[in-house]
């Protein structure tokens, strides 16, 4: 219906301003919309933490929001909820991250707040034990939960426990109850700091103005003692298949999750790997996969595959959720697609076709405000250049059938996986 | 909101336009007044099976061409099954949108139902069932709706009962596509980077030429009033407790709907449009329940709905607490709104929080669209254009009115699920 195309975020309209701290802010002004989205990472993830006290960063990120040492509990979640903003802060493997949005008029409340939250939380005793409680009841759900059940279990026989991806980043039933106060104390002095931070903001805001804000708030922020990031370490490729199963009493269906170690961002072939991964998972409904196990089987109502990417070699995996008795034909049936996109090279229909949709795709992710702050921090954490967006069509179409064949030859074997499943406990 | 454009062709299809040229994308939804609380025993379940083979591929787009097509112009597409509807939609670069238009209009009258195809997916829409199964909040959710509604259509799942999906067949499926797929039982909604004029132009090419049908006589069941509390208990394995407290809730079109809309502001935490965008830690609920260290969590809200519903709060009890104490409390912070109401600051709050919410809910063209065609079918597209319009209008006296005669324990349904932890 119209062939007018919009300009995608890029160098020419992207403000990006290196504060004298460390921290990195990018802004983007957009007044299709009256809200204001203010997200952002720090270097201060799990990986820095003692497994025994696996969930030590994500409890601390939590309690930030739940006292400071200007504001308790009830004013800081008022000052946000009585105009109708929201901000948390999540932890994660490598970095942690934090999430804000209100009317663009509030933007500066919404970087009071978070600038009180990163730099001022109190920890407060009975804050806390409330929060604990509320994790460990959320972990106690999860462990009758088949899809969390089967994901751990993977990533547990994926990655041996000396790697920060073996752990889960959000802690277990046993390491919630080790993490003391004066534990998250000291996390948060050594690893919170302005060093390596982003903060990206999108919203009908003037950039300069936007920069200010944070600058006037964050910009005085130094934290001499912080260390650097950590690089994930490497692994070598799984070298036999590896199978657990876990029963679970009263469920209905089987979970399975299966996979190898992928690339990461900044790999130089993620952009093959990910590609191939549509061809294999995702594209129409579901990839060849989709096709195979739902269409002409009708095995399973969810059958698709996935790259994590991430820092480190995050997982390449095919997930389902199938009829406990049809667990082995669905699992043979997706290797057999494994094989065969480890075999041959995809079609050149199949190339075109998965070039288009990931071309084709930008405008709708880059509607609203979410998508473009989600695009820019993306670009940010991974070195991928202001003109990312810009260029993306050209990379992308650059790509042949080979480069995928390659990829996917070079992280999947089909007869060295790791498969989790995880349902009732009366199917064998 | 109010650059609305209603159109409704020679055939009886209504249609809704919109420009919107922030970005250069359209969203096309065509919904269809016909959803699971039409239908009968015996045959739950149907207007979401009927969606799936909505899929399954027409002469002209045959199965699969258009999961491909659809990708392969940067733009994407799905269906949702409610209780008073079935809709379809794709969003789309504006350029591309034709794709979408005549697939639409293909699958009114052509989609073919193929028998292997129907049973292919039976065991698709079994495992969607299964899959759901393995929470515990379905299997509650099932017990109090079923316990709730004896007579009218939502006391079953919208996917449908287990017995049901075994044994419905091709042509049970087919008939319901032929009695409720038509212009006249039919809301599209376009909203994106167009010329209005153009679009309709091309809607009526497309869409003009399908023959009206006979309109359906839709199979519904006024729920007699309730006379009493009614509880329903679920045990099963598991390793947490769940309380779900529902009350009797007015349809979407009663002046009290928007109303208790506001109560639920206070209460647990701001629905509606782009509610669930702003947290609920200073509401009522969540002070009394989670901040006392006796629930994991609160959720309340009521649904948009064609016909009477619920109006639940959903709370996860803490671990090592109990659903006696979770529901003493719960029943008293209730009784308190009934017998003192609100404050004006409570109210003012809900009302910015709706502003901001509704804000965050239109900014897409894909969720606008959504929430025209729905107002559409339950009202009118006006509804969701007046929608903050509306809240603002209530008053602390409406809102301990409605408490008072909504939030009665006799016209509430109580389920436990209660784990059982391996135990019989």
């Amino acid at each position: 219906m119209s062939n007018r195309t919009n300009s995608l975020p890029g160098p020419d309209n992207i403000t990006r301003v290196e504060l004298e701290n460390g921290i990195t802010v990018l802004v983007y002004e957009n007044y299709a919309a009256q809200s204001v989205v203010m997200t952002g990472t720090f270097v201060a993830g799990s990986i820095f933490e003692d497994p025994a006290k696996s969930g030590l960063a994500a409890m601390t990120a939590a309690s930030l929001m739940r006292g400071t040492h200007t504001r308790d509990f009830d004013t800081i979640h008022a000052g946000l909820e009585n105009i109708g903003a929201n901000l948390s802060v999540s932890g994660g493997v490598n970095r942690s991250s934090f999430y804000g949005k209100s009317l663009a008029e509030d933007l500066s409340t919404l970087a009071d707040s978070l600038n009180d939250v990163l730099r001022n939380p109190a920890f407060p005793v009975e804050q806390v034990e409330r929060l604990r409680g509320e994790i460990l009841t959320s972990l106690q759900i999860r462990q009758q939960d088949t899809r969390y059940r089967s994901s751990r279990a993977f990533r547990e026989n994926l990655y041996p426990n000396t790697h920060p991806y073996h752990h889960s980043s959000q802690g277990t039933l046993e390491s919630i109850p080790e993490v003391q106060i004066a534990d998250m104390e000291a996390f948060h002095r050594r690893h919170y700091g302005p060093a390596d931070m982003i903060v990206v903001i999108v919203g009908a805001v003037n950039a300069q103005a936007a920069i200010n804000i944070v600058r006037e708030r964050l910009g005085d922020w130094r934290n001499a003692d912080q260390p650097s990031a950590l690089p994930i370490p490497d692994l070598p490729p799984v070298e036999e298949t590896r199978r657990v199963s876990i029963g679970i009493p009263g469920k209905a269906q089987s979970d399975i999750v299966m996979g190898v170690l992928g690339p990461s961002r900044k790999a130089d072939d993620f952009r093959a790997a990910s590609l191939a991964n549509s061809v294999l998972g995702q594209f129409g409904m579901m990839g060849r996969i989709g096709a195979e196990v739902r269409e002409k089987l009708g095995l399973a109502y969810h059958a698709s595959s996935r790259i994590d990417g991430g820092h480190g070699p995050g997982p390449w995996s095919v997930n389902a959720g199938v009829n406990p008795a049809n667990v082995q034909l669905a699992t043979d049936r997706i290797v057999d697609e494994i094989r065969r996109i480890t075999a041959e090279p995809v079609s050149a229909e199949e190339l075109a076709d998965n070039q288009a949709y990931f071309t084709g795709h930008l405008p709708l992710q880059l509607e609203n405000n979410d998508g473009i702050a989600g695009s820019l921090l993306n670009m940010e954490t991974y070195d991928l250049g202001l003109d990312y967006l810009v260029n993306y069509g050209g990379e992308i179409n650059k790509l042949t059938r080979d480069d995928l064949l390659q990829a996917t030859r070079r992280y999947w074997n089909p007869d060295a996986f790791v498969l989790a499943v995880a349902g009732p406990d009366n199917v064998s | 909101m109010n650059d609305v454009t209603r159109h409704v062709l020679d055939n009886g299809l209504v249609v809704l336009l919109k420009e919107v040229h922030n970005a250069p994308i359209i969203s096309w939804w065509v919904l269809y007044r016909i959803g699971s609380r039409n239908e009968r025993s015996g045959q739950t379940g149907i207007s979401h099976w009927v969606e799936h083979m909505m899929f399954k591929g027409t002469d002209q787009f045959p199965a699969g061409y258009l999961d491909k097509a659809i990708d392969r112009e940067g733009g994407n597409w799905n269906a949702q099954t409610s209780m008073d509807y079935t809709a379809y939609h794709e969003t789309l670069p504006a350029d591309r949108i034709d794709l979408a238009l005549r697939a639409e209009a293909d699958r009114m009258m052509n989609a073919r139902f193929d028998a292997e195809e129907v049973e292919s997916e039976r065991t698709v829409i079994i495992s969607e069932r299964q899959g759901a199964e393995n929470s515990p909040l379905f299997w509650l959710g099932e017990e109090v709706q079923g316990a709730a509604f004896r007579v009218h259509g939502y006391h079953h799942e919208i996917i449908g009962d287990m017995t049901d999906l075994k044994t419905m067949t091709r042509d049970d499926l087919y008939n319901h596509y032929q009695r409720h797929y038509m212009p006249n039982n039919a809301i599209a909604v376009a909203i994106g980077d167009f010329d209005s004029a153009t679009m309709l132009a091309r809607i009526n090419e497309l869409y003009g030429s399908i023959p009206a049908g006979e309109k359906p006589n839709l199979f519904s069941r006024p729920e007699p009033e309730q006379m009493g509390e009614r509880r329903v208990r679920v045990e099963r394995p598991g390793n947490a407790s769940f309380l779900d407290f529902s009350y009797r809730a007015p349809a979407v079109t009663h002046e009290d709907w928007f109303k208790l809309m506001m109560l639920d502001s206070v209460l647990s935490g701001p629905g509606g449009p782009g509610g669930g965008n702003v947290g609920n830690k200073t509401s009522r609920l969540y002070q009394a329940l989670v901040k006392t260290e006796l629930a994991a969590s609160i959720h309340g809200g009521l649904s948009a709905t064609i016909d009477p519903y619920l109006y639940s709060f959903n709370v996860t009890v803490r671990s090592g607490r109990t659903l006696e104490e979770v529901e003493a409390v719960l029943e008293a912070q209730i009784e308190r709104v009934r017998e003192e109401g609100i404050t004006a600051e409570e109210l003012a709050k809900a009302k910015k929080q709706a502003r901001a919410a509704f804000a965050y809910g239109t900014e897409s063209v894909n969720s606008q669209a959504y929430w025209l065609a729905r107002a559409e079918n339950f009202d009118s597209y006006t509804w969701f254009t007046n929608y903050v319009a509306r809240l603002e209008a209530v008053t602390v006296e409406d809102v301990q009115d409605v408490a008072r005669r909504y939030l009665r324990p006799q016209a509430r349904t109580v389920g436990w699920f209660v784990p059982t932890n391996g135990k019989q």
